[in-house]
């Protein structure tokens, strides 16, 4: 069965593509475009792996990371970010989450981010 | 003036936007000058009234000697010819022509005479016809014509006489005294008595002057009556123009013939022609204040040079002082400005750079989504092609995202990575990844770490970085051969010291100011210009400073101060000026 990712970005013409080309590399993908969105869609089927963007509107990307921890302490979970691994409150996002990636990112290395979070989980 | 010097204390006291040199050597001269007038002004005025006071006490001072012995030679020649005129009129009033006309009485008068009196020569009686019947003394003049003689005219209209000196008859100087005498029967006759003029001298002499002096008697007329040593003998005309009259003893200045002045003090004797008169040349009597004056203006002479020095060397201080601090003030601005405007572009960059990532995260994914519909479609015309052009575009996005990433490096926080580190370790490693660009290119890197140096809690693979920018850098800047050498020292207390000097081709000025700006570079294709914005963002990050110091053509200095212990917080306020840059000098 293939494994299931959760997309969560505001970004929709990323995201869409990006869920699409995750998609037809074999996953089951879920693209929301907010937090709100996300964690709804965490509750009605559980996803292997979530890939949240670090600002969204509604929830922040470390708001939904730690509800879907609440829920799931293993799911693995790789914050996207347009500005480095900083915010402007001073917090590192990178230490919760299971990779902390720049946008934009190369498809490979998220591809590989992911493989190494399946990997690591048993799901 | 007073505009120059309210300008002067504008100069002052304003902040300058300029340290042109030009205006501090006006602010000096301006206060020199200022400073000197000052002081000499009050000088000049002191001077000038003692001198005038000294002067006039002087004079009088001097001049009082000559004056008093000219007003008793006065007196005394004025008693002495009073005495003797009287004497001759008593003669006249005493006896009658008769008993005079006897020679036994003349002769027994005239002895009496010369044992009472000195000076008298000889006593005769003239008739009103003016031929002498009575004689006595040297000469044998009895029944001489005197007839058509001067004096003998005014004994006759004023009663008594003096005369001048004059050769007479005899042949040899002398006065005549003369007193005419009336009878009741009408008949007037004179009693003539002759001073020997040697008596004069006496009394002219008797004034004892010192040896420049001259003293003499000389008439209304300017003709000698006693000889003098410097003007000539009795009955020669004095070169000299006679004084005013004045019966008090006067001092006036004459001029001899050669042009010398002379101090005269003259008085003229009362009921004589007679002037008695003392000269003095005026250098010698005033010696004293001539030598007063010179050592007055020698002592002024060297009090404003003496002020003129001290105010020169005085302002000289004042005024370098004042400039060095006005130009460390201008540096210190500009410095904080440089500082200002470096951390407004980093911000500025990072912002750029984040909000550039959404759309070029858009680009990248759409691309790579057209490239994997390519790859799982079957061959088409083109399809080479158009593989290639998607591919440009994701390697476009690949350098754009170096760039991105940088800049966001720039302004990245970090608290996390702290570690313990020895320098030289972070610098060994480092240059592992030049040494094979250096041994090709016959580069020598030398390091120099003291032995002392103290282990730092910073950032390892930012320091890493640091080190990587800046002696590639400089291996960039040298030509072959040449050399980069690495020196770490302790520095100031809580801080290390890294100092980078390469023997390259160093940096103009121009260069040198925009150094720490990103996109500015000078490597064209090779550089993206981020490497030493960055360095600073990290040097800066790390509470350091960073300061460069080149020279066109000669090398570059690259010297970097690092705490023991970072800071909390983003930056170290108590280090203003984490960067500078200087042209070597």
């Amino acid at each position: 069965m293939a494994s299931a990712i959760l997309l969560a970005d505001d970004e929709k013409d990323f995201v869409d593509t990006l869920g699409e080309r995750l998609e037809l590399r074999g996953y089951a993908v879920r693209v929301v475009y907010d937090g709100i969105s996300a964690l709804a869609a965490a509750q009605e089927a559980l996803p292997d792996i979530a890939i949240v963007d670090w600002l969204m509107p509604g929830k922040s990307g470390d708001a939904v990371l730690h509800e879907l921890h609440a829920r799931q302490p293993h799911l693995p979970v790789i914050l996207l970010t347009g500005h480095g691994a900083r915010d402007d409150h001073g917090c590192t996002p990178c230490a919760e989450a299971f990779a902390c990636l720049t946008k934009p990112v190369a498809l490979d290395t998220l591809l590989e981010q992911i493989q190494l979070a399946l990997g690591g989980v048993q799901v | 003036m007073f505009e120059q010097i309210k300008i002067a204390c504008r100069h002052l006291i304003e902040v300058p936007d300029d340290v042109a040199p030009a205006r501090y050597a006006s602010l000096r001269r301006i206060m020199t000058v200022l400073m000197v007038v000052v002081s000499v002004m009050p000088l000049l005025v002191l001077t000038g009234i003692n001198h005038v006071q000294y002067q006039h006490t002087l004079q009088g001072e001097l001049e009082v000697p000559l004056r008093g012995m000219v007003g008793k030679t006065r007196t005394s020649l004025s008693l002495f010819l009073t005495e003797r005129a009287s004497t001759v009129s008593l003669i006249a009033q005493a006896y009658s022509f008769d008993d005079l006309s006897d020679p036994k009485t003349l002769t027994r008068i005239f002895r009496a005479l010369k044992s009472e009196f000195q000076g008298f020569v000889d006593l005769g009686l003239v008739d009103e016809t003016g031929r002498q019947v009575g004689y006595v003394g040297p000469y044998n003049l009895r029944g001489a014509e005197y007839g058509d003689q001067p004096w003998l005219h005014h004994a006759q209209v004023k009663g008594a006489f003096i005369s001048d000196v004059f050769l007479g008859l005899r042949g040899t100087p002398h006065i005549v005294i003369a007193v005419s005498h009336m009878e009741e029967n009408g008949r007037t006759w004179v009693v003539r008595a002759t001073i020997d003029t040697a008596q004069l001298d006496r009394l002219v002499a008797a004034m004892g002057l010192s040896p420049d002096a001259d003293a003499f008697l000389v008439n209304t007329q300017g003709i000698m009556q006693t000889s003098s040593r410097l003007y000539g003998g009795v009955l020669h005309k004095l070169p000299l123009p006679v004084p005013p009259v004045s019966y008090d003893t006067s001092v006036t200045l004459l001029h001899d013939a050669q042009g010398q002045e002379l101090v005269a003090a003259y008085a003229y004797i009362q009921n004589t022609d007679f002037i008695v008169m003392a000269l003095k040349p005026h250098s010698a009597l005033f010696q004293p204040w001539t030598t007063l004056q010179s050592d007055l203006l020698l002592l002024l002479a060297c009090s404003v040079a003496l002020i003129v020095f001290v105010s020169h060397v005085l302002m000289k201080q004042l005024v370098n002082r004042l400039q060095a601090s006005d130009e460390r003030r201008v540096a210190a601005f500009a410095q904080m400005e440089h500082n200002q405007k470096l951390s407004s572009i980093g911000r500025l960059a990072a912002g750029v750079a984040h909000e550039v990532n959404n759309p070029l995260a858009i680009i990248n994914e759409k691309a790579g989504l057209a490239l994997d519909f390519l790859h799982m479609t079957g061959d088409f015309p083109k399809k080479d092609r158009l593989t290639a052009l998607l591919q440009g575009i994701e390697s476009s996005v690949d350098r754009a995202r170096n760039i991105t990433h940088r800049l966001l490096g720039f302004a990245r926080r970090m608290e996390a990575n702290r570690q313990e580190l020895h320098l030289e370790e972070v610098l060994t490693e480092t240059l592992g990844f030049l040494e094979r660009e250096a041994q090709n290119r016959g580069v020598t890197i030398s390091t120099s770490v003291a032995e002392n140096l103290p282990a730092l809690i910073s950032d390892r693979g930012q320091l890493q970085q640091v080190f990587l920018n800046i002696i590639g850098n400089a291996l960039a800047a040298v030509d072959n051969g040449g050399t980069v050498q690495v020196r770490c020292a302790a520095g100031q207390a809580g801080f290390v010291h890294v100092e980078i000097e390469d023997n390259g081709k160093g940096m103009p000025p121009e260069v040198l100011r925009h150094i720490f700006e990103p996109f500015f570079t000078t490597k064209q294709e090779k550089g993206n210009g981020l490497g030493m914005f960055i360095t600073y963002g990290i040097i800066k990050r790390l509470g350091g400073e960073i300061h460069v110091a080149s020279e066109d053509g000669k090398g570059t200095t690259i010297r970097i101060l690092l705490p023991l212990v970072p800071p909390e917080g983003q930056e170290n306020p108590a280090l203003p000026n984490s960067a500078s840059v200087q042209e070597k000098p």
